[in-house]
């Protein structure tokens, strides 16, 4: 197998450290600043600052935002209907959350083979 | 390179209507968009439903397709026709779908990798944008990584399909390696960046940045929750009746776990900061939790169904069914 030299690259957790401005964020998802000014009055990206040119967005905006540019895309999909799709999405992933984090099964049973 | 039957994939006659087939494409779309589906095989299926549409909605495409499909059924060996050269020729219509990085071998023999592609995606400055200086397009992948890389830190090698154009104006795919350091206590659904491995700016005007998806490959009896981890714990009656000392596995290695007498089935114990690590310094990191799962022992043998009749002896009073009775 070929030996890989050179640089190995440090990445950067997005959602930790990292806040984009309206540009940065255009270009990291692929909208234009339209569509984000009009996600951003649905409600559904809540940037820090008064007007665009101060807004900030956080880390997690990324992957919301990418979410929002896929189902345009792909479902040809408005922006409302963009907008109230993530919703019902955070809403199954906070049910799923909650299904991780009870038991697997119901009664906590396990059967007679499990132990054996 | 196998042929692919796009009519089969939509699920449509090949006599459909463009509204035929664009219902079935809108259809299939909901139901294996990877944002949206569960299904376990989504995200293929997506790429394949959306390669045919892309295929059949174009007429030009269609009528090129249909040239060779009728000679060929679903899966059969494929060789595309030598006059062809590197792809179908036809004028291509303004729609940005998909990357045609995706799209499989089959489809780029018909029509070519760079076809299709906008001429003036506002995101894309690479080697099908437009002329004027434009800093590079951000890139996105995803990589899968074990849970445990995920408690650690890893480095990897990925291997990124990248368009490029050769010198005689042709668009191509190369391969390109990056070594990469995963830092520990990344999450599911988070990304990392790479800045400067997207695609190269033109005008002297900066490359775009690299974005990558993290899933998470999370073994049984693993299950995720943001940084929290959960697992079930089996023990057996003794354990949870009388309270006992366990050796648990994390996937950061095993813990001794302290049982607490009287423990009901479904009690969760908490091992804090077990869960995935902070990714940075003011951050915390998760928690593990382990669900107790009572086990029963087995009655096979004479001394175990005594032991059995022994405990029935010695819970006189026990009602397993007492709350459902009225």
């Amino acid at each position: 197998m070929a030996q890989i030299t050179g640089y190995i690259f440090d990445a950067v957790v997005v959602e930790g450290d990292t806040a984009f401005t309206l540009p940065a964020l255009c270009r990291a998802c692929g909208l234009d600043s339209k569509q984000l000014m009009a996600l951003v009055a649905e409600g559904v990206l809540e940037p820090a600052g008064s007007t665009p040119q101060d807004w900030i967005f956080g880390g997690p905006s990324l992957r919301t935002a990418l979410a929002a540019q896929r189902l345009m895309h792909d479902l040809e999909m408005d922006l409302s209907g963009v907008a109230m799709v993530l919703d019902l999405l955070g809403e199954i992933a906070a049910l799923r959350s909650q299904l991780n984090r009870s038991c697997a099964m119901a009664d906590g049973w396990t059967g007679p083979a499990a132990l054996r | 390179m196998q042929f692919q039957d796009y009519y089969a994939t939509l699920g449509v006659e090949r006599s459909a209507t463009p509204d035929q087939i664009k219902r079935a494409f809108r259809k299939l779309a909901r139901k294996y968009h990877p944002d949206v589906s569960k299904e376990p095989d989504a995200e293929a299926r997506f790429k394949d439903v959306a390669e045919a549409y892309k295929a059949l909605k174009d007429p030009e495409k269609r009528a090129a397709y249909d040239q060779v499909g009728n000679k060929y059924r679903n899966g059969e060996a494929f060789e595309p026709p030598p006059e062809w050269g590197s792809g179908f020729a036809y004028s291509g219509r303004g729609d940005s779908a998909g990357d045609e990085t995706d799209f499989s071998d089959f489809f780029a023999s018909l029509f070519g990798r760079g076809g299709g592609r906008h001429a003036s995606s506002n995101t894309d400055g690479g080697p099908f944008g437009g002329h004027a200086p434009a800093q590079g397009a951000d890139r996105h992948a995803r990589i899968v990584i074990d849970l445990q890389d995920a408690y650690r830190g890893a480095s990897r090698t990925i291997t990124l399909r990248v368009p490029a154009v050769d010198g005689q104006g042709h668009a191509a795919i190369q391969e390109k390696q990056l070594a990469v350091n995963i830092p520990r206590g990344v999450r599911a659904g988070q990304h990392l960046r790479l800045a400067g491995q997207g695609s190269a700016g033109s005008g002297g005007l900066p490359a775009g940045d690299l974005y990558l998806e993290i899933a998470l490959n999370t073994p049984a009896p693993y299950r995720l929750d943001g940084a929290d981890v959960y697992m079930d714990l089996p023990v057996a009656p003794w354990e949870a009746a009388l309270g006992a000392t366990v050796t648990a596995p994390t996937p950061d290695g095993s813990v001794q776990l302290t049982i607490p007498p009287g423990s009901a089935p479904g009690r969760k114990l908490r091992l804090r900061g077990r869960g995935l690590p902070a990714t940075s310094a003011g951050a915390a990191a998760g928690d593990l939790y382990a669900l107790l799962k009572l086990g029963l022992p087995p009655s096979d043998t004479d001394a175990e169904k005594a032991a059995y009749a022994e405990m029935a002896r010695a819970f006189p009073h026990y009602a397993p069914r007492g709350a459902l009775e009225a």
